[in-house]
């Protein structure tokens, strides 16, 4: 069986006005999405929801020059998305200096957003 | 969860009957001088900025209502034991919602209190995953104690736009994780430029405000009291010292920058005698002090107005000496601002080539960073008409212009302008 990545496009604003409501129908439709997957005899291997990519973080590392850390997501439409890591780290200052060690000419780096039972609804 | 016992609410000292005015002098004294030491105290408790900010909050509400009966000796100290004591009521109320919020990140035991712990809130708003615009509200918000209504007039933006830059910062520093902690000793000299850019931003935000008036006294006096917390907390740290200096040494000049009729006076025609002497010898001996001690980019530019604020006069500037300071800058720092003032100022070295000059700073219009940077003009009319160009100075004046957005600078400009033509 081959792997895939699927990545999750959607309305900030739409997430901005969530109510707790929607919030709950949103996980709920992500466990039925996991179950027909399952379903299908695929499987799930893995898989996260982000924070806002107002959040998120840049480095940029120009040929040769020093890396460069901005507010915001990566937002240029010459280069594409190539690859993904899902790292651990004690905070973004050492995930910023892991980014900088990463093999890519921009890394956006953007926080994992926690979506166990007693977490905040983000709305 | 901290389980340490509440402290007792210290007693006040009883200097017998204060007046209210004292009293709300002395809480809007202690409000300024010890906002952020006391909420960077509750943060290491709290860890959570807003929290933490209604802590502070309400300890000056309380101090306000306590302090008639006597002021306490030591407010700072005072302020912070009622303010973590809020904070440990409210956490035990809320230990269930708080389990759903991230919280900041802060490696050290909460009750190991430091005071150094203004550093961390420093490092934390000036850090550089946040937009620049994003820190300097938040310093004015955080460590400065400014409602967002005093953010929004200071910098001159929308109250909104102020509550949302302040709001998604704050966002971002608890959610993408950013730590609450002073920047490790090889991370230090980029953490601390950021910081030391943003205090600088600050005061100048203060002393060319883009408005009617020319400063807004409350950001410069701000700036130069977060330079001076700098210099106290870190007194080996040669860079802080040398912003403090250059701040001083601007602020010298504050009031001879305008004429009794409101007009912008430049530094070439400015009263010396008006400037502040005491703010002279102070700014001129951090300035030294730091030039000596370390020579880094802050270190040069107060050098630069130590150069200034020490001529007897604009022609008697020790213009070499200053082009000198500026070569030096161009090697640490080289952007195209720093280039121009170079410029600028070697136009005035005795035998000047000025044609040449100028053709330097005709190249400089090409950079992106001075495509709308009313200086670079300005300096163009300024060699023009010294030229004897005075139809293009005129032009360059009338660009200039167009681009300030500072009232007393455009008249200045229009000024200059009208005599041309």
């Amino acid at each position: 069986m081959a792997q895939y990545v699927f990545l999750l496009f959607d309305s900030e604003e739409w997430f901005d006005n969530l109510t707790p409501e929607e919030w709950q129908k949103a996980m709920e439709l992500h466990g039925a999405f996991t179950a027909a997957v399952e379903a299908a005899g695929a499987r799930v291997l893995g898989g996260e929801a982000l924070e806002r990519s107002t959040t998120a973080s840049t480095v940029r590392k120009p040929d040769g020059g020093e890396a460069l850390v901005t507010d915001g997501p990566f937002i240029e439409t010459k280069e594409a998305l190539g690859g993904y890591y899902v790292i651990e780290a004690r905070d973004l200052d050492q995930a910023i200096e892991l980014a900088k060690l990463c093999p890519a000419g921009n890394v956006e780096v953007r926080p994992i957003m926690s979506t166990s039972d007693d977490a905040e609804s983000p709305a | 969860m901290n389980r340490r016992t509440t402290p007792p609410l210290p007693s006040p000292e009883p200097p017998a009957g204060a007046e209210v005015r004292e009293v709300v002098d002395a809480v809007a004294r202690a409000h300024r001088e010890h906002w952020s030491v006391v909420l960077a105290a509750v943060v290491r408790l709290t860890r959570d900025l807003d929290l933490a900010e209604d802590c502070t909050q309400d300890a000056f509400v309380q101090a306000m209502r306590v302090w008639p009966e006597g002021v306490p000796a030591n407010p700072a100290g005072w302020l912070t034991t009622v303010a973590r004591r809020v904070a440990l009521d409210r956490l035990r109320r809320e230990t269930t919602l708080r389990r759903k919020l991230p919280l900041l990140v802060d490696d050290e035991p909460a009750d190991d209190e430091q005071p150094t712990d203004p550093l961390r809130l420093v490092f934390t708003c000036c850090h550089p995953a946040l937009a620049r615009e994003s820190q300097v509200a938040l310093t004015l918000r955080l460590i400065c104690g400014l409602t967002t209504r005093e953010v929004a007039a200071g910098l001159r933006i929308g109250e909104a736009t102020a509550a949302a830059r302040i709001t998604r910062a704050k966002k971002k520093i608890a959610a993408a994780g950013i730590p609450y902690r002073i920047p490790a000793d090889h991370e230090l000299p980029d953490r601390l430029d950021a910081v030391l850019t943003v205090v600088h931003l600050v005061y100048t935000a203060g002393h060319v405000a883009a408005g009617p008036e020319l400063t807004r006294a409350d950001l410069t006096g701000r700036a130069i009291e977060l330079a001076r917390m700098l210099v106290r907390l870190m007194p080996v740290e040669t860079e802080p010292e040398a912003l403090l200096g250059l701040l001083l040494m601007t602020e010298a000049r504050g009031t001879a920058r305008m004429s009794t009729d409101g007009e912008l006076v430049l530094l070439a025609d400015q009263d010396r005698s008006r400037w502040d002497v005491k703010l002279i010898a102070e700014g001129v001996a951090r300035a030294t002090d730091a030039l000596v001690r370390g020579g880094g980019r802050f270190a040069l530019q107060a050098a630069v107005a130590g150069l200034h604020v020490t001529a007897p006069s604009w022609e008697r500037t020790d213009w070499r000496q200053v082009v000198r300071m500026y070569d030096a800058m161009m090697i640490s720092w080289p952007t195209p601002i720093v280039a121009l003032n170079r410029a600028a100022a070697r136009s005035f070295v005795p035998g000047a080539d000025l044609p040449e000059i100028l053709a330097e700073l005709d190249a400089l219009a090409a950079e992106p960073a001075l495509q709308s940077y009313p200086y670079l003009p300005a300096a163009r009319a300024d060699v023009l008409a010294r030229l004897g160009r005075s139809v293009q100075a005129a032009a360059a004046y009338a660009e200039a212009i167009t681009l300030t957005g500072n009232e007393a600078e455009r008249r200045f400009l229009r000024r200059r302008h009208d005599e041309l033509t």
